[in-house]
Parts: structure tokens; C-alpha cells; sequence
């Protein structure tokens, strides 16, 4: 499975760099684009010295965490929000007659190389916050954990929200909601949002486990809600518990799939 | 008039669409609420917003998304261009810009129902949010919305055509997009922009789309002031835009045959 995949990812690749110019643009446009998140924290701080109880540096590094572990999942695997548009047409029926599987098809259909210019920026705003944060090595081994789980939260997100298309044909619009509201949700220290709104995502859906339990970790801070200490240690359980639901659900959709019948 | 009738009608037949719209519109408004309040905790009274206010702002914000494009597209225009399909709208005995324009009112009345009353709704409903002083203030409001619209048409427009000129308009498209959330006051109020920067955002055509209108709604501004700067940038907009309009018939006649 995994060889599949890098060989059609391979093979999209190559057929983009047929196009140059337009591949070393369209890194730059999703370099810059990202880099606005970046501005408007800046914004923010021209008028604040603390968010939610957290100063620039510290924002910059859970930004970082985050937008590089959503980032790394984009790059590989967002392309299974294409799946909708196979679903509406009937050609979803090409990809399960294939000997491959329909998630490696859909996660490396028309792959986008040039996403990689997302994950170049979230990993400059992480090294820059690092050179600015001196985090010792005893708690720094937890961030190549963090980005890692991250990254496999975010791609289950992104399995989940195919998986509903199957149900949601005319709808794929709201699966945004939960992956790139996901992305912005992390990007700022949850202690900016309500009470409820953490809960949430540390017990329900766990994106709390992106970045901000581990993050507390390594940044040596207390939890403001006061939420157990052990929970930042969770992350890869969490992400693994994730990847779990996402499978499922993906299989009960392949499942659930009724043909156009046209 | 009919046309914005039918601009109306053939977006309302997209009815899931919008309401997956509105909320996705709706989730994004709350996360970014929860952002401004904590900047405002820290800074009470910042850029001359209370808490309240800023809350209000977000919530207007994220729900002119929809009416004002302000993540661009909107227009069938450089589909038509690139398959060559404008040529039949060039021979049309109306205007390709007036047409356009048309659609695109009757489009942004549509999402104007679907997308922007429901986030707007639920933040009142979670938040609480300001209402206009009075009648006078909500008269303006709606005028300045209209406003906002035309000048958002009028940068989409130009931007449609230039697929004239580039061919490839995926470029353009993001470069559009990358200066309207930026300096339209999507992302952030305007008012808190730092030094030059403030008054360069505050003074470009994208100012005219989202923060004047809210600034209005919030009875921030003066209304004569900001209806004069928003009809001065729709009437350069668009004035650039019948400019190029024949330039592009001209560029298309080239291409004819």
C-alpha cells in the first residue's frame, strides 16, 4: 500500500514539474498564504504583549506545531475531499474496480506538490519560535512526537470528512468546517477559547492533542482549565484512537456507496 | 432588474450548498469571536470597539463571505474566456459588464439571506451582538452593504477579465484572494492595524468591502464619509473595468475565427 502510494505520488509529481513556472508560483502563493496567519498574529501582537496568557514566542510555537502537522496531513492526504465530486459524478465506480485501494486512489489523484510550500512555512515559524523559546532536550524530544501525532489527527480528520460525503452528497462544504476550522482552531493557545469549546476538543474530538496538551508540556506551563497533567502525554493515543474512527468509518462509507445508476 | 432576478434564482437552486456555507461561515465566526475577546480582555477598548463590538464585527464579517466573494470567484467570466464562450456574450446587445454586474446583485441577494443572516443569528444567540442605533443606521447599513458589493464586483470583475491577458488565472486568483481577506478587515478589524500600514489598509478599495459596511453597522464612521469613499472606489472600479471590457473586445476580436 504504502509503495502504491508513493508511486503515484510520484507520478503526479512529475506530470506537475512539467510546468515550472506554474509549480514554483503556486509554492510561493501557499507559502505567502499561510504566512497572512503569521501577519495577522503579528497584528495582534503590535497591540498585546500576552494572548490568553501566552506571549509571542509561545503563540509562535504552537502556531508552528500546528500548521506543520496540518500541513504535512494536507500535503499527503487532503486530496480525499475530491472524493465528493467522484461521488456526485458515478466515477467513484473506476476507483473501487481498481486492484488498488480507493483511499490510496483519492488521497494521490491530481496530487498537489506544490502544498509543500504550506508545510516549508509552518516549519520556519516553528524553528523560528524554537531559536527564540530555548526549550531544553529533556522536554524537546516531545515535539517530533506532537508533529507527528498531529499529523495523523489531522489526516484522520480528513478521511472522516470523506467518509461523510458519502452521506452529505450535496453538502461537502460542511466537512470544511472540522478540517480547516481544526487548523484554525489550533493555531492560537485554547486558553483564548470558552471552557466548553476545550472540553470538547480534548475529550470528544481530540484536536487539543494537536498541540496544546503536549505543547503545555514543553513549554513547562500549567494547564489554565487545570485538566490532569498525564493528559499531555496522550497525544499518540489520542491520534491512534483517531486514525481507529476514521478507518471505519471510512470502510462503512465505501460501504454505504450507491452508484449514480446512470 | 430581471437579471438580477434570475442571478437570484439560479443560486437559489443551490440551497445545500449555501447552508453548508453558512455554517462553516458560522464555526469560523465563533473561533475567531473567541480571538477578538481575548485580545479585547487584554486591550479593553481597543481601536474604539468594546468587547461587545468586536464580537459584532467578527460575526458581520464572516457573514458577508458569501455575498461579497471576498475569497473571489463568483463570476462565470474567466470560464467563459478561456473556452472561448465570451465571444457570444461580447455580441449580446447589453453591456458584458452591466450583465455581469446584474447576476452578481441578484447572487449576493440570494447568499445575503442564506449565508448572512444565519451566523449572524447564531452569534447574537452565543455572544449577544450590537444593533444598529436606529432606523437611520440601518438604512445606511444596507446602502453601504449594496456599496460594498458593487466595489467587490467591480475588483472581481477586473480580476475575471485580466484571464483575458494571462490565460492561467489560478495565479491571480490567489494574489486576489491574498489582498482581500488581508485588507478588506476579514481577518482582523482595520481599526487595529499598527501606524502607515492602518492607513494604507483603511485608505485601499477592500476597506470598502468589509470594514466600512460594519464600521456603519456600528455607527463608527460618518455615514456621508464612508457612502462618498465607498461609491468613490465603485465608481473607479468599475470605470477601470468598462475600460478593459473594451480593451478585452478588442483582444478578443484578434483571437476571433
Amino acid at each position: 500500500m504504502v509503495r502504491t502510494y508513493l508511486l503515484l505520488v510520484w507520478a503526479w509529481t512529475r506530470a506537475a514539474a512539467q510546468y515550472p513556472v506554474s509549480f514554483a508560483l503556486m509554492t510561493v502563493g501557499g507559502f505567502v498564504t499561510s504566512g497572512l496567519d503569521i501577519a495577522v498574529i503579528w497584528v495582534i501582537f503590535t497591540n498585546t504583549t500576552s494572548l490568553g496568557g501566552f506571549d509571542l514566542s509561545e503563540v509562535m510555537f504552537l502556531y508552528g506545531t500546528a500548521a506543520l502537522s496540518f500541513a504535512l496531513a494536507d500535503l499527503l492526504f487532503s486530496n480525499v475531499e475530491r472524493i465528493s465530486q467522484h461521488i456526485r459524478a458515478g466515477t467513484f465506480d473506476v476507483i473501487l474496480i481498481r486492484p488498488v485501494s480507493p483511499f490510496v486512489q483519492i488521497a494521490t489523484e491530481r496530487f498537489v506538490p506544490h502544498r509543500i510550500g504550506k508545510v516549508i512555512q509552518g516549519a520556519a515559524v516553528l524553528v523560528f519560535a524554537l531559536a527564540r523559546l530555548d526549550v531544553p532536550l529533556e522536554r524537546g524530544w516531545m515535539i517530533p512526537v506532537m508533529v507527528a501525532s498531529g499529523t495523523v489527527i489531522f489526516t484522520a480528520l480528513w478521511a472522516l470528512g470523506g467518509a461523510a460525503q458519502f452521506l452529505l452528497t450535496n453538502a461537502p462544504e460542511v466537512a470544511n468546517a472540522f478540517t480547516y476550522g481544526g487548523a484554525t482552531l489550533t493555531q492560537y493557545p485554547l486558553s483564548v477559547y470558552g471552557g466548553e469549546l476545550v472540553r470538547g476538543v480534548t475529550y470528544v474530538l481530540p484536536l487539543a492533542f494537536v498541540n496544546w496538551q503536549p505543547g503545555l508540556y514543553v513549554l513547562d506551563r500549567d494547564d489554565p482549565l487545570g485538566l490532569p497533567y498525564w493528559l499531555r502525554f496522550l497525544s499518540p493515543v489520542a491520534a491512534a484512537a483517531m486514525a481507529l474512527v476514521a478507518v471505519l468509518a471510512w470502510r462503512a462509507g465505501v460501504r454505504h456507496y450507491r452508484s449514480t445508476g446512470s | 432588474m430581471r437579471l438580477i432576478g434570475f442571478g437570484f434564482r439560479r443560486h437559489a437552486t443551490y440551497w445545500a450548498a449555501a447552508a453548508a456555507g453558512a455554517f462553516t461561515n458560522t464555526v469560523f465566526g465563533i473561533l475567531r469571536a473567541y480571538v477578538l475577546i481575548a485580545l479585547w480582555q487584554a486591550r479593553p477598548g481597543l481601536g474604539g470597539y468594546g468587547v461587545v463590538e468586536a464580537v459584532t464585527f467578527c460575526f458581520l464579517t464572516q457573514s458577508y463571505i458569501g455575498p461579497m466573494q471576498v475569497f473571489g470567484g463568483g463570476l462565470d467570466l474567466p470560464q467563459r474566456i478561456r473556452t472561448g464562450d465570451v465571444a457570444l456574450d461580447l455580441v449580446r446587445p447589453a453591456s458584458l459588464q452591466l450583465w455581469s454586474l446584474s447576476e452578481d446583485l441578484g447572487r449576493a441577494a440570494y447568499l445575503f439571506v442564506a449565508r448572512s443572516v444565519p451566523p449572524t443569528l447564531v452569534g447574537a444567540l452565543l455572544f449577544g451582538i450590537v444593533l444598529p442605533a436606529g432606523l437611520a443606521t440601518w438604512a445606511a447599513f444596507m446602502v453601504s452593504f449594496v456599496l460594498g458589493v458593487v466595489v467587490s464586483f467591480g475588483w472581481r470583475y477586473l480580476v475575471a477579465l485580466a484571464t483575458c491577458w494571462v490565460i492561467d488565472d489560478r495565479g491571480l486568483s490567489v494574489l486576489s484572494m491574498i489582498l482581500t481577506t488581508f485588507f478588506s478587515g476579514l481577518m482582523l478589524p482595520l481599526v487595529i492595524f499598527p501606524g502607515w500600514l492602518g492607513t494604507l489598509a483603511r485608505a485601499l478599495p477592500w476597506a470598502a468591502m468589509v470594514q466600512v459596511p460594519a464600521d456603519v453597522y456600528l455607527g463608527k464612521t460618518p455615514v456621508a464619509g464612508s457612502l462618498a469613499f465607498q461609491a468613490f472606489w465603485a465608481a473607479v472600479l468599475l470605470g477601470a473595468g468598462a475600460l478593459a471590457t473594451a480593451a478585452a473586445r478588442r483582444k478578443v476580436v484578434i483571437q476571433g475565427g
